[in-house]
């Protein structure tokens, strides 16, 4: 009795009908040439990212010298007097980063999976669009809309918020009363900014699920929702962390939105629901900045370069979770 | 082993020039799958929905409340629970689960939607009376008349429309060069290098406005003094914010570009350079305009880069190399602080203006992202172009 053996597989590579052969050939000069130049023009990158670090770095100094642990100690915020307490600043920026993912996220993730899985394909095209065009709006833009509309409507359900919810310490507002120019409403404004983001990256990752897998999902009785808990969210969950934290690496350096809405001030407060509370490097640095002093200056300089390095490594960071998750998929 | 006939099937074509832009591309097996809305889902949801809206009509009444936003609130939350309910009782736990989920996720697309309509809809509606008032004047006058007792129709943007014109022009022909070389290089290369490089541009991606602003401040305007305010200044600053944009777009088409193409080029003896003038670029010249234009748009409306370093200037300025210069975000800026209501209608018409623009670019990129790689709609002079290739060839 014979047995059917399979044939050996020989132990060279597979099979691969495509892969182009690697040929040393003599490189001409102008190839040479052409080389050097496309490796310099990517030097330029990097280029821009050493000369923010070095000048920022160098111009703020001054102010690291003077200012050292002040920076986070000290309470109040005048550098020209010898106080840097930068420390509400920085909270501020977090805040309002962190108001904006929540409200962002939810949103963000609905409208990746209308996209991909539940709109109608007609709808498909314009859903895509409109996510884009959210993009395309200029921050300021939203941040005019935020001032003379967004900012007073969000301002009756605040102080709902504020009377029936004051014993969570965040739903309270630092000066009694008001209830606009909060650190809520520039969270409020920019989730709209950071929904294209959240919305574009995490429907990129979710796009990658095996289809044969949600199409077994779906074989084997269960039903859509069945599909995106238990195939298209668990492939694409770093993705969407990492959607998320490019999205807040948006929100924390969001310029425009916060300078016209909050309100000028800088005080440690748990309360987010009105004026006069924390501020926000963003708007201390486009408000100070053109009429400040020496020192002032110099230590918006070193706020901005703190800024920079905070959301350079969370996109960083974001970036490498992402891809990580595309390559584990 | 190579029993049975193999048919050499062409590879699929790599769908549309930048993905995120297209249309969700169609699997080649998309199953059939049962949509739409039967009758007695129908009946349901309705039912559901008015319950609520009574239920809610009701309450607030008998409180004696008038919160528009917060009845809205309300009767989503009760409609989507009294939905439920209906649907576990009447269908079972898993068919429950997946109506509310499916409602959620309607409703999130909606709210983002909303989100979109009602800020063009409210800038429209603010900013239409500024710029029709006396149609193409608040187009070309300039803001010398501003102040406390102007008149809408003494003002314009002209000043700002050239200012942004040239700033945005600048920077364009700046960082599109670097951007496709650099792309080029970063497809083309997988080093250490090149993998710093790639995760330096996702990150400059998202870097906050208003350091590239400061950046440049300090790098060219402390140098010059006040004179270096300028349009150029303020171009730089978009150039830094513009670079990793367009770099990472381009990267993305690029790549899309069939390698066979490329092979083909290579294996006949040309070279890289000429590859790349002359088969690489024009096969994803639909992709790179798209990356281009969507810079552009993207970058046209960013003030905290330019607040520092254009100056703002009520009158024209045609040379962007010299003297302050205006530009449409920033005269934005300006004119939001300012008191009095025709100033205010004076911001409102300038975002108007600038939305607009914007919006026009998105369309243009989204048109010229529809055609796919290798054909070439919406390039007039493509057949002029055809032609000399042949004759070259």
């Amino acid at each position: 009795m014979t047995t059917l053996a399979a044939p050996p597989i020989p132990p060279v590579a597979p099979l691969v009908d495509d892969t182009p052969i690697v040929i040393n050939r003599a490189v001409t000069r102008a190839d040479k040439v052409f080389r050097l130049a496309l490796g310099s023009s990517s030097l330029v990158v990097l280029a821009i990212l050493a000369g923010v670090v070095v000048f920022l770095a160098a111009y703020g100094w001054q102010a690291l010298k003077v200012g050292g642990i002040h920076f986070i100690t000290d309470p109040t915020w005048s550098p020209d007097s010898g106080h840097f307490g930068a420390m509400s600043l920085l909270v501020g920026s977090v805040a309002i980063a962190v108001v904006a993912v929540i409200i962002a996220t939810p949103v963000s993730l609905s409208a990746a999976l209308m996209i991909n899985e539940y709109s109608p394909v007609r709808l498909r095209g314009v859903l895509t669009g409109a996510v884009d065009c959210l993009a395309t709006v200029p921050s300021i833009v939203y941040g005019f809309w935020g001032l003379a509309l967004v900012s007073n409507l969000q301002a009756a359900p605040a102080k709902w918020l504020v009377t029936h919810f004051a014993f969570v310490p965040f739903f309270r507002t630092p000066t009694s009363g008001e209830y606009v120019q909060s650190i809520f409403a520039c969270g409020l404004i920019s989730a709209v900014t950071i929904i294209p983001i959240i919305t574009s990256v995490s429907r990129e990752v979710m796009s990658q699920t095996p289809r044969d897998a949600c199409e077994a999902a779906l074989g084997l009785g269960g039903t859509r929702w069945g599909m995106v808990t238990d195939v298209i969210l668990p492939f694409s969950r770093n993705g969407i962390v990492g959607a998320v934290l490019l999205g807040f690496g948006r929100g924390i350096g969001e310029t425009m939105v916060v300078v016209l809405i909050l309100s000028k001030a800088n005080r440690m407060t748990s309360a987010i629901l009105g004026p006069n509370g924390l501020g926000s490097i963003a708007k201390q640095i486009t408000e100070d900045f053109p009429t400040g002093t020496p020192m002032d200056k110099s230590a918006l300089i070193l706020l901005g370069l703190v800024l920079f390095v905070t959301v350079l490594l969370v996109n960083i960071g974001a970036r490498a979770i992402v891809n990580r998750g595309q390559k584990a998929g | 082993m190579m029993r049975g006939n193999r048919t050499l099937t062409p590879p699929p074509m790599p769908n549309p020039v930048g993905t995120a832009l297209g249309p969700h591309s169609a699997m080649p097996d998309s199953p059939t799958r049962q949509r739409g809305i039967s009758g007695s889902m129908l009946m349901e949801g309705l039912g559901s929905a008015a319950a609520a809206l009574a239920l809610v009509w009701i309450a607030f009444s008998l409180a004696g409340i008038v919160a528009p936003f917060g009845m809205l609130v309300a009767w989503f939350c009760l409609f989507f629970a009294i939905y439920g309910t209906l649907c576990w009782r009447l269908h079972g736990v898993l068919i429950a689960k997946d109506r509310m989920a499916t409602l959620g996720i309607w409703s999130g697309a909606i709210v983002a939607m909303f989100a979109l309509g009602a800020v063009l809809y409210y800038v429209f509606i603010r900013g239409v009376s500024a710029v029709f008032e006396d149609f193409p004047h608040f187009l070309t006058a300039d803001m010398t008349q501003l102040g406390g007792a102007s008149k809408i129709t003494d003002l314009g943007v002209g000043a700002a429309i050239v200012g942004t014109v040239e700033q945005v022009g600048i920077a364009t022909i700046i960082t599109v060069p670097l951007g496709i070389m650099t792309a080029t290089y970063l497809v083309g290369s997988n080093g250490p290098f090149a993998r710093t490089v790639s995760a330096v541009v996702d990150a400059m991606t998202g870097a906050p406005a208003i350091i590239a602003g400061l950046f440049v401040y300090l790098l060219w305007v402390v140098p010059h003094k006040e004179s270096g305010k300028s349009g150029l200044a303020a171009a730089l600053a978009l150039a830094v914010m513009m670079l990793p944009i367009v770099t990472r777009a381009a990267q993305e088409v690029v790549a899309i570009v069939p390698g066979s193409l490329r092979e083909a080029a290579l294996a006949l003896g040309a070279p890289e350079w000429r590859v790349l003038v002359r088969v690489v670029l024009p096969t994803a010249r639909a992709g790179l305009m798209t990356a281009v234009i969507l810079g552009v748009a993207r970058i046209a409306g960013e003030t905290a880069p330019v607040l520092f370093n254009a100056g703002g200037f009520e009158a024209y300025n045609w040379n962007p190399f010299s003297g302050q210069q205006d530009d449409l975000p920033f005269r934005i800026y300006e004119n939001i602080f300012q008191p009095g209501a025709v100033i205010q209608q004076s911001a409102w018409g300038t975002s108007f203006v600038l939305v607009c623009v914007v919006l026009i670019l998105f369309l243009i990129a989204r048109a010229l992202g529809k055609s796919t790689p290798g054909r070439r709609r919406f390039v007039p002079w493509a057949r002029i172009r055809n032609r000399t290739t042949e004759v070259e060839a």
